[in-house]
């Protein structure tokens, strides 16, 4: 099962016609999609536009793909699963976030081997060959030892 | 005077939901020996703390002026409620909240900007470092004297 996620603040319809148009030419039926504040309805595929966290989690742990927006959420729960994901970052240009933090994102996560599509040409081209998108990087359920050290010696001093 | 009440120091996380909870998630084992309390913005997410107390405040955005002052008031309330000896937050602006009126009550604040800042876009973060007591970055690179510190990321 694809599992797509844009998050539930603001429409990225440029991923989920993507994903839609990419489901209908290879006549895939397993893929579902949470579409958020979408103006373009899926035609192809099941979708929903919010899903509530136990819901949500439910869907990430089954999936075998995931395809989401360059969100910081969305990638760490992956890395967690260790569930191969493919992000795509929304651009301010288009109106699709208000800045380019997803860039960011999505650069930075790059640099780990999180596999980045920078457009939807990519983005069909890359689910072409999705079974080879394996999420190499596994990390465990907290943050860096070293974040973690430097947050119990600030709450150790009150 | 309130540390000489509770023996272990009472902690408020709080963020809005999506990414920042998901921080807020990961950093939580630095959270152990204190005593915990969560507030975010959605009550589903109260599955993933079973055992904490746990607070719903509105989410708000920069842009909306009436659920800004909602969520304002229900952060000075849980303060209140709660008067916690820190307040750390991963953002946004409940999480601002948050630090700006927990500073302005006596807490010592934490500030973690998210992963997914970059600096010129990190607008939360450079109006909130001034009030956290520790104010901590994600990328090395934007580490600075009078801003923030860098000190690992939640990967």
């Amino acid at each position: 099962m694809i599992f797509v996620t844009v998050g539930a603040q603001m429409h990225f319809d440029r991923l989920i016609r993507a994903v839609d148009e990419w489901a209908a030419a290879r006549g895939r039926r397993d893929v579902f999609a949470q579409i958020g504040p979408a103006d373009y309805t899926p035609k192809h595929v099941e979708h929903a536009r919010f899903l509530e966290p136990p819901e949500f989690d439910r869907r990430y742990r089954e999936a075998t793909l995931i395809v989401a927006h360059a969100g910081t959420g969305s990638i760490l729960q992956a890395m967690e699963l260790a569930t191969p994901i493919l992000v795509m970052p929304r651009r301010a240009a288009l109106r699709e976030t208000r800045n380019d933090h997803q860039v960011a994102t999505a650069e930075r996560f790059g640099k780990l081997g999180v596999p980045v599509a920078w457009d939807e040409t990519e983005l069909a081209s890359k689910l072409d060959r999705s079974d080879v998108l394996a999420s190499e990087r596994r990390i465990g359920p907290d943050a860096s030892p070293e974040l973690l050290d430097r947050i119990r010696s600030f709450l150790s001093r009150r | 005077m309130r540390g000489f009440r509770r023996r272990r120091p009472r902690v408020l996380a709080i963020s809005s939901g999506g990414g920042h909870w998901i921080e807020l998630m990961r950093i939580r084992r630095a959270f152990e020996d204190c005593e915990i309390v969560f507030a975010t913005v959605s009550d589903a997410y109260r599955s993933h703390v079973p055992d904490a107390r746990f607070h719903v405040v509105p989410d708000a955005t920069r842009w909306d002026r009436v659920n800004l002052a909602r969520c304002a008031a229900r952060v000075a309330w849980i303060l209140a409620k709660e008067r916690p000896d820190f307040v750390v937050s991963t953002g946004a602006l409940p999480g601002f909240f948050g630090v700006v009126l927990g500073k302005a009550t006596g807490a010592r604040t934490l500030w973690l900007d998210s992963i997914a800042n970059v600096e010129e876009l990190s607008m939360s973060g450079a109006r909130v470092g001034r009030f956290a007591d520790l104010w901590l970055t994600q990328w090395p690179e934007l580490a600075r004297p009078g801003g923030p510190e860098y000190a690992g990321a939640v990967l």
